[in-house]
């Protein structure tokens, strides 16, 4: 089947198995290797991306099932030049150590930080809770997290 | 600007010679044929054998008069490469930004062991500066002759040679040597791996002298991965390549004995690749081959279940036959003796389960295979080895593979990211396309390399004064070398047991690493056999910090129970028999900064559900020494414990970059908080069945501790010591010891799960 993608602003045609996982189309088919296989069972985050503004987890998510939304992955979501206020924290917080899981904390703040002006430490945990992060860096994300959301005011 | 260079994007030659012509313009009258004589010398075109005995392995000054430098370790997400940095810039004189660390491609660096131990500023770094030191050398001494100055009257700054009395009189770096290589021999001590070691005929500098070294920098890899700028290994891609997913045995063991080919005809270029017990799939798209790995019809043959019930996995190892004992640290006294006249013998026994790496990603790793040659792009922390382990598979000539390290997802020690490079190029080899394997999270999870389980059981005598006169700690486990700490063989690697060669389990564990003396003491250490002879998903491996959050688990949280026997303060019994000054200095250091109230544990003083409680564990490691005083929070009605607050006094010797050091351990508290309240590899007698992240939690953001607050002991005249590891080692205990303070209850037995905690609360 083919299906017509709209990723960072951009149309894509795909041609796909139906049951095949959005994530393999970002990343084999149009070649945005930023979200990241991790699971493949929706535990873990590093696959998220933006479908209309609403964090997914692109590893369970059908290419079928995304029609005319919107799309955004990591590399959409800011540039060096134009950077989201998250982007600019987790450089100044050090916020990884082998940074295969920024998409899920980063991704799914965003969405977060969008809708919550001026969330406590309780509220940003609960937002964040599930993900996964395995080298411990924890405490520079919530660093992280709060100096963006003291940026986006 | 210091980043880690892109191994694949350049080749070395290039690098060094896009400068073009050299160029000296130094005013003082000097012949051509000096500086001709100069140059052959020290400097040539031609690049020297990749050698550990070169210097031109380690420092390159590039045409722009930026300095590369080659490491033959890596960076594994804790900015080892902006300290490695430092060091080189430091004893170069040249800024911190002109120095490039290019790390683990065996094309274009030497075995300093990889990722290992927490030696990369300890062993790699140490060589990476006498490198660097001679490297300045060599150029003053050039610049001597350039100048018609001795050397002792020169001055660098900036990778610029100077006379101290006249700085006009100057050439650069670049100019006597840009783009052009070192011909300058080392003096190599026939060591590979952590051990190599290759001075020059230059003294580093004295502490006093540092002006980078020392200093807080910040990684520069942030940005570029944030902006989804920075590929993974997972990102390779290569021409022509396709995609490959392993197949592993329902029973662990088992090997297959029928496939079905028809069972996957319907899916477009489905492959199955088959050799002994060796079983994959390959596809021209990932999702064809993930569909094709799961609907592949296999027949297993009809194996025993190898497992123990997981009940009875601490009786397995108390009952089973001890294949190798051995006697560790410092021994004292008679302990057998001490204890017939003890008047009071105290006695505890601590159970640690088998662990996963559990890596954020499962491993993933591309082999291509062209015109003999291999190249393999890994996630590996150990490419010089998988580089050996390759040629060794495929049976070929060891210079004809190339290993590249691509970041990887996290890495932790012998991860599965060494088995899926081995994978890649028996799959490679078999389907004649570039292969890239990624395992999928069951396989990540339920046939990484395991960190091994054990028992410990320790004993203290106690005379009727009062006085701890004798000590016996003894740990019992599997061993954590089943497979080596690389996969540099067959032996070690699923690839290898299922082609056929046999698992050659060696026997590794270890005894506390401390300064406790009494007059009698003896530690060991007693092996026991794997639970299957290959192929096993519980063979034993290094997991970060090997054994030694096990052993002190149990060790520091027994030195708390003979003190709470003794009805003695925590740390004050700990001073009362610490004898080392560092190890003392870094106990005291985190009390005082905890605000540590001297009175025996447990706390009388709290009634209800919600208590709370504070623990003390310390122990060393290679050199470094660390104390921590963990503060947690317990709700007796869930059995649930947040870890709120670490105090860490952690002495590594001179430090090199003390942002990278808080950083680093951070994440080993967060990591060991992990590893101590959740992490238990499940099992039943067919295989492992921890395969997920419901089925091997870790630690959410929701339980972060609150607080790390760290002092630091700089000692910048001692060498220094590593940092990757040592403060995850003392955490378990320091946690237990805090649950025994808050509720006068003693848990044994990891992890400290809230189902776990409720019923040793009840």
């Amino acid at each position: 089947m083919k299906y017509s993608l709209n990723v960072n602003g951009k149309s894509h045609t795909v041609e796909a198995d139906p049951d095949m996982p959005l994530l393999y189309a970002l990343r084999n088919d149009i070649g945005l290797n930023n979200p990241h296989f991790g699971c493949g069972l929706a535990q873990c985050g590093s696959c998220t991306v933006h479908l209309d503004g609403e964090p997914i987890r692109s590893c369970v998510t059908p290419v079928s099932a995304i029609g005319n939304g919107k799309v955004v992955t990591l590399a959409g979501l800011g540039t060096p030049e134009k950077p989201h206020p998250l982007q600019t924290a987790y450089v100044e917080e050090q916020a990884l150590q082998c940074g295969y899981c920024i998409n899920g904390w980063i991704m799914t703040a965003a969405a977060f930080l969008e809708k919550k002006k001026k969330p406590t430490e309780a509220e940003i945990k609960d937002a964040l809770e599930g993900l996964k992060c395995r080298c411990g860096a924890h405490i520079s994300i919530l660093k992280a997290v709060k100096r963006a959301a003291t940026m986006m005011g | 600007m210091t980043k880690i260079e892109k191994n694949s994007a350049f080749t070395r030659r290039s690098m060094l010679m896009g400068g073009g012509a050299l160029v000296v313009s130094i005013g003082a009258g000097i012949s051509l044929d000096t500086l001709l004589s100069m140059q052959s010398a020290y400097a040539q075109g031609a690049k020297p054998p990749l050698t550990p005995d070169q210097l031109s392995s380690y420092i390159a000054v590039n045409a722009d008069g930026s300095i590369s430098a080659f490491f033959g370790k890596m960076d594994m997400g804790q900015g080892l490469f902006v300290s490695i940095g430092q060091m080189v810039a430091e004893e170069l004189d040249v800024p911190f930004k002109s120095v490039k660390v290019i790390m683990g491609d065996t094309g274009t660096s030497v075995n300093q062991g990889g990722a290992s131990g927490s030696t990369g500023i300890q062993l790699g770094g140490k060589q990476m500066r006498m490198a660097a030191a001679e490297a300045r050398r060599v150029l003053v001494e050039m610049a001597s002759g350039l100048l018609s100055t001795p050397a002792d009257q020169l001055t660098v700054n900036d990778g610029i040679v100077s006379t101290r009395n006249d700085a006009s009189k100057k050439v650069s770096y670049a100019q006597m040597i840009g783009g052009k290589y070192f011909n300058v021999q080392l003096e190599w001590n026939k060591q590979i791996g952590n051990t190599l070691y290759a001075p020059g005929k230059a003294q580093p500098k004295k502490p006093s002298e540092y002006k980078i070294v020392g200093q807080p920098i910040k990684r520069e890899d942030i940005a570029p991965k944030v902006f989804c700028q920075e590929d993974f290994c997972t990102d390779v891609k290569v021409p022509g390549m396709v995609h490959g997913r392993m197949i592993r045995p329902v029973i662990a063991g088992a090997v297959p004995v029928k496939i079905d080919e028809n069972s996957i005809k319907d899916i477009p270029g489905a492959k199955v690749v088959w050799e002994k017990a060796f079983l994959g799939v390959v596809a021209d798209k990932e999702w064809d081959a993930i569909r094709a790995a799961e609907k592949l019809k296999v027949e297993w043959s009809d194996a025993k279940p190898p497992f123990p019930e997981q009940a009875a996995l601490y009786d397995h190892i108390r009952k089973a036959p001890v294949r190798k004992r051995e006697i560790g640290g410092k021994e004292a006294g008679n302990v057998d003796e001490a204890f017939k006249t003890a008047a009071r013998v105290v006695e505890a026994e601590y159970e640690w389960p088998f662990q996963s790496h559990a890596c954020m990603g499962p491993a993933c790793a591309t082999v291509e295979i062209k015109n003999g040659e291999v190249t393999c792009w890994t996630g590996s922390q150990k490419p010089h080895f998988v580089q050996n382990g390759i040629a060794l598979v495929l049976s070929i000539p060891v210079e004809k593979v190339r290993s590249i390290w691509v970041v990887g997802p996290g890495s932790y020690g012998r991860s599965d990211a060494d088995d899926a490079a081995m994978d890649a190029a028996v799959m490679a080899r078999a389907v004649g396309k570039p292969v890239r394997v990624q395992y999928m999270r069951e396989q990540g999870t339920g046939w990484d390399p395991k960190g091994p389980a054990s028992i410990h059981r320790a004993r203290a005598a106690i005379d009727a004064s009062g006085k701890m006169i004798a000590y016996e700690f003894t740990s019992k486990g599997f061993s954590r070398i089943d497979v080596n700490t690389n996969g540099g063989a067959p032996k070690d690697t699923l690839a290898g047991h299922f082609l056929g060669t046999e698992l050659k389990s060696a026997d590794g564990f270890g005894v506390p690493a401390e300064s406790y003396e009494f007059d009698n003491k003896r530690m060991a250490w007693e092996t026991i056999a794997p639970l299957l002879d290959r192929g096993s998903p519980l063979r034993g491996a290094h997991l970060r910090d090997p054994v030694g959050p096990q052993i002190h688990f149990a060790s520091e949280s027994f030195i708390d129970e003979v003190a709470a026997a003794l009805n003695a303060d925590p740390v004050e019994f700990r001073l009362r028999h610490v004898k080392d000054p560092r190890d003392i200095a870094v106990i005291k250091a985190a009390a005082e900064k905890a605000g540590w109230q001297t009175r025996p544990s447990p706390r009388k003083d709290q009634t209800g559900a919600k208590v709370s409680g504070r623990g003390m564990a310390y122990s060393q490691r290679n050199g470094t020494r660390c104390a921590i005083v963990a503060e947690v929070d317990i709700d007796r009605s869930t059995g649930k414990i947040w870890a709120r607050k670490f105090t860490v006094a952690h002495d590594c010797g001179q430090i090199i970059n003390p942002d990278g050091l808080l950083h680093t351990i951070e994440g080993n508290i967060v990591q060991g908080v992990s590893r101590t309240l959740w992490e238990e590899v499940k099992f039943d007698t067919k295989n492992v069945t921890s395969v997920d992240w419901i089925s091997y939690p870790i630690l959410d953001i929701t339980e972060t501790p609150q607080t790390v607050d760290c002092v630091f002991i700089n000692r910048p005249e001692v060498a220094p010591s590593g940092a990757g590891e040592p403060s995850i080692r003392p955490i378990a205990a320091a946690i237990a010891n805090a649950i025994f303070d808050a509720t006068g209850v003693r848990i044994r037995r990891v992890p400290f799960s809230p189902d776990r905690v409720k019923a040793a609360l009840a």
